[in-house]
């Protein structure tokens, strides 16, 4: 029930992907589509693949059957059919088309703010030392963080890293950028500040795909919803259609009713 | 009791001291940057490397640490020379002993180190874009470096005090020192007292230093 038209080819396009770690099967031929300026938002129980299909669509993940495809071009093998694995110099360039933000952070520790931003801009896109500190002053003046550009990840707090974490992705104008629970670690009067940021990407049209339990943030900024239960895709639709207390998937039901319970 | 302390026939001889802890630093700054090296490039190869490289490097390592380091010493400038064509002089001779030896403590430190750096870390590497080299150099390296700061510096301090076993071989160094005034002014406890304040101030300063270096890392940048 993919809302997204066929006519325009999909920025990403995800098609039959499955994996297993070792015994235990993590992803049951997942299909994804995410149109360009689209925001796709993944829900799920804990263990049902959701972070892993993230992983897999920048390569952090290999996976064992399938293709993902962004923009046209195969991501983690040279040709689908024979599975040849890229190198590793072209997986990093591929991996520098789509950015991503942790739900840890993941912060360079002995780089400053700006220094975290500028190291991709450096040394991926080859720019100057004052052409990447500007682009990084940019990026940090727009999540509110023009003054902390020479502090230390240490020195800031946890919804103060994240925002800078979602500076890093961005300032390399990603074609689409992965958020992976990237509010879970913070304190809670931290959450507000951080979807802002995310908020005011959507509006200028990033295209992103986020793994979040915020259901409240994934009902007001996402074009569609994807339910993932048991490494497969169970639902997908409008946020509307998906959050309703009356779906007759029985499996969201109870992952609703679960989280309404707990949240609530 | 009858025992008065003289120091005078101590400070006539002094500049063998001097001269000895001045070649003491000599040799452990060499071998300790020797082994720096060797540490640095077996734990990168350590790590990425398939079972058969690890085995070596993990039998390179238990070997050294296994063997008394005075035995290496022997090992190398009596042992070596006569079974291959070679012709050192003892400070030569130490100073390859003690790079192989220090080498094979730093490769534990620094691997340890390399493999205490977060994964997280890297995965942000990787998603920024970073090549393998990159990564290394960029995100793993600093990392490790800050991790093993505390470590590196207590290995070098005893690397430093190693260098004493360098007198077995008549190296001139600060110990050699200490036991040539002994056997010629027989003042046995005064030279070791001077000896032993030496090796002291010496590993103070060094640890000072060190610490110093420890706090602008974690401080600056």
């Amino acid at each position: 029930m993919s809302t997204s038209s066929n006519d325009t080819p999909a920025l990403l396009d995800v098609r039959d992907v499955s994996k297993s770690f070792g015994a235990v099967q993590v992803l049951r031929s997942v299909s994804l589509e995410v149109a360009r300026g689209e925001v796709v938002t993944v829900i799920g129980p804990s263990g049902s693949g959701k972070t892993t299909l993230l992983r897999c669509v920048n390569f952090l993940e290999s996976y064992d059957s399938g293709s993902i495809r962004i923009d046209g071009k195969e991501v983690g093998f040279r040709d689908p059919g024979t599975r040849q694995r890229r190198s590793e110099r072209d997986l990093a360039a591929m991996r520098a088309e789509t950015g991503m933000v942790f739900q840890s952070f993941n912060l360079f520790p002995h780089l400053t703010a700006a220094g975290n931003i500028m190291l991709g801009l450096r040394k991926v896109r080859g720019k100057s030392e004052a052409e990447a500190r500007s682009i990084a002053e940019h990026w940090l003046g727009r999540v509110g963080l023009a003054h902390k550009a020479d502090s230390l990840p240490a020195e800031l707090s946890g919804g103060q890293q994240q925002r800078v974490g979602i500076a890093r992705a961005v300032a390399m104008e990603p074609k689409i950028l992965l958020l992976d629970e990237i509010t879970s670690a913070l304190d809670p009067e931290l959450v507000g500040e951080v979807l802002a940021v995310v908020r005011s990407l959507a509006e200028d049209g990033m295209t992103m795909l986020m793994v979040t339990h915020e259901m409240a943030f994934a009902r007001d900024a996402s074009s569609r919803i994807v339910f993932m239960a048991d490494g497969g895709v169970s639902a997908v639709g409008p946020p509307k259609e998906i959050l309703a207390a009356e779906t007759t998937n029985e499996r969201l039901r109870t992952f609703l009713a679960r989280f309404r319970a707990s949240h609530f | 009791m009858g025992y008065a302390l003289n120091f005078n026939l101590i400070w006539r001889h002094f500049d063998k001291l001097w001269g000895g802890l001045l070649l003491s630093l000599e040799l452990a700054i060499i071998s300790i940057a020797i082994g720096i090296v060797i540490g640095l490039v077996l734990a990168v190869w350590y790590v990425s490397a398939g079972r058969v490289v690890r085995t070596i490097i993990a039998a390179y390592v238990e070997f050294i640490r296994n063997v008394p380091l005075i035995l290496l010493v022997y090992l190398v400038f009596y042992g070596l020379p006569t079974v291959v064509d070679l012709a050192y002089s003892a400070p030569t001779s130490f100073i390859l002993t003690l790079s192989v030896y220090s080498g094979a403590y730093l490769v534990e430190v620094f691997r340890s180190g390399l493999e205490a750096v977060p994964r997280g870390q890297l995965d942000a590497g990787k998603a920024i874009g970073l090549t393998p080299w990159q990564r290394l150099v960029h995100v793993r390296l600093p990392t490790m470096l800050r991790i093993t700061l505390p470590a590196l510096s207590n290995t070098f301090i005893s690397l430093f005090k190693d260098t004493s076993i360098a007198s077995v071989i008549s190296v001139p160094e600060l110990t050699y020192g200490a036991q040539w005034i002994n056997f010629n002014t027989f003042r046995i406890v005064e030279v070791y007292l001077v000896t032993t304040a030496m090796y002291l101030l010496t590993g103070y300063a060094l640890l000072f230093g060190l610490r110093l270096v420890e706090r602008r890392f974690r401080a600056a940048r």
